[in-house]
């Protein structure tokens, strides 16, 4: 059980981490100052709970590693986050899109899990969700002033979604790791969750006239390290400086 | 928070140490400091984080090790604990003041911001320059992740909100 609650945790930390550091690629690129500062406070919170659960994973494996190496020094093969997460900023609806579909997820995810028999698990969950509930109410307005915008802002919501669309079906894959921890109270229903990220995404594409894409070739294979060609640029971007110069300190 | 009572000695000395973002709230003003005890000869500080990536997290823990440091106190050892989350009801009344009159509106207690769509229904924040309780959100994330951006509709003055959590 040790392993599965180890690979748990890292995957918790992986979207965390992943995603939060693509938004923090758009620091002082937003399209104006206060926007540029809530993705940047985003990315902040996302990395925050990353290292929380980093730190978490690393008590868990017992093996020696602290969080920086579990963010620093694992290929990307050994990165398990959602493939979404690791999807380009594109143009800004593809971040509101991506940004609305894993606020859904982790606002669901971490309302479960707080209430998981694991109390570490349960206490980050807990403080997380107080975060993500910012989180997702921004992207949910994002998501309907830019689907009720002009023609030009809803027609790119529209592509964004179809776009990304392909990466949220395995959000709901649950895999062996997850079966385990389910039986022990530890892990989310991946089930439960589906449901109500769909009426979730259902209620507010509505509000937004925006089309909910129709379910057609979908991505998966995150939980076994696979990943599309971007995660590795990545990698190569935030993990080149400890990398080598592998003692370096602030 | 655990008694204050136990170790006031150190206690005192927390209490001097400002937050490095807003300097007329101290570290227990904010309530960050959640216990101080003795264990095996080793003086353990429980702090929790106020937001999961609050930067200055770690400048609070460099701060409470030179300060004790400086008070002669060896062996400090730092616990960052998760549970229960810090919420903005831990700041006490007479800091809410303070915060009022260094330029920043308090959180308002007891609610907390979330799940409304475009602020509707969302709770009146006071401007705190002129006072007055026409005023309307700019950004739910402002100058740091713990504020917002408001406006003040009537002197016009922008202002941040410490978000209520």
């Amino acid at each position: 059980m040790k392993n599965q609650l180890f690979k748990y945790t890292l995957r918790l930390g992986d979207n965390a981490l992943i995603l939060g550091h693509r938004l923090a690629e758009n620091c002082s690129r937003g399209p104006y100052l206060e926007e540029d500062l809530s993705i940047t406070n985003t990315s902040l919170d996302l990395l925050g709970q990353a290292e929380a659960f980093y730190k978490y994973a690393a008590k868990v494996e017992d093996a020696g590693r602290t969080e920086d190496d579990l963010a620093y020094k694992r290929p990307e093969i050994e990165f398990y986050n959602l493939q979404l997460t690791e999807q380009p900023n594109g143009d800004f609806a593809h971040i509101q899109v991506r940004q609305f579909f894993m606020d859904a997820f982790n606002y669901y995810l971490y309302l479960q899990l707080k209430e998981s028999k694991d109390q570490t698990l349960a206490a980050i969950a807990a403080k997380s969700l107080k975060e993500v509930t910012y989180h997702l109410r921004r992207s949910s307005e994002w998501m309907i002033r830019l689907g009720k915008g002009t023609q030009e802002s809803k027609q790119k919501m529209q592509q964004a979604l179809e776009d990304l669309w392909q990466f949220t079906h395995e959000m709901f894959v649950a895999d062996e790791v997850d079966e385990t921890l389910l039986k022990e109270g530890i892990a989310a229903d991946l089930q439960i969750l589906k449901k109500h990220w769909n009426t979730k995404v259902n209620e507010i594409l509505k509000q937004a006239n925006l089309q909910r894409p129709e379910d057609g070739y979908h991505a998966t294979g995150s939980k076994k390290g696979y990943h599309t060609e971007y995660l590795g640029y990545i990698l190569a971007e935030m993990q080149y400086l400890p990398r080598a110069y592998p003692h370096a300190k602030w | 928070m655990s008694d204050t009572q136990k170790h006031p000695e150190i206690w005192n000395l927390l209490a001097t140490i400002p937050d490095p973002e807003i300097p007329v709230l101290s570290i227990l003003d904010l309530g960050i400091v959640r216990d101080v005890a003795q264990e095996e000869g080793k003086w353990v500080i429980t702090i929790t984080p106020t937001y999961s990536g609050c930067p200055a997290m770690n400048q609070f823990e460099d701060d409470i090790l030179s300060k004790l440091k400086e008070n002669n106190y060896q062996n400090v050892q730092i616990k960052t604990v998760y549970d229960p989350p810090w919420t903005t009801d831990w700041i006490n009344d007479e800091a809410l003041k303070r915060l009022e009159e260094y330029g920043i509106a308090p959180p308002v207690k007891g609610t907390q911001d979330k799940g409304v769509l475009f602020s509707e229904g969302v709770k009146q924040v006071r401007c705190p320059l002129c006072k007055s309780t026409n005023t309307s959100l700019i950004s739910q994330f402002g100058s740091t992740a713990c504020k917002a951006l408001y406006k003040c509709n009537d002197c016009l003055e922008p202002f941040d909100y410490f978000k209520c959590i």
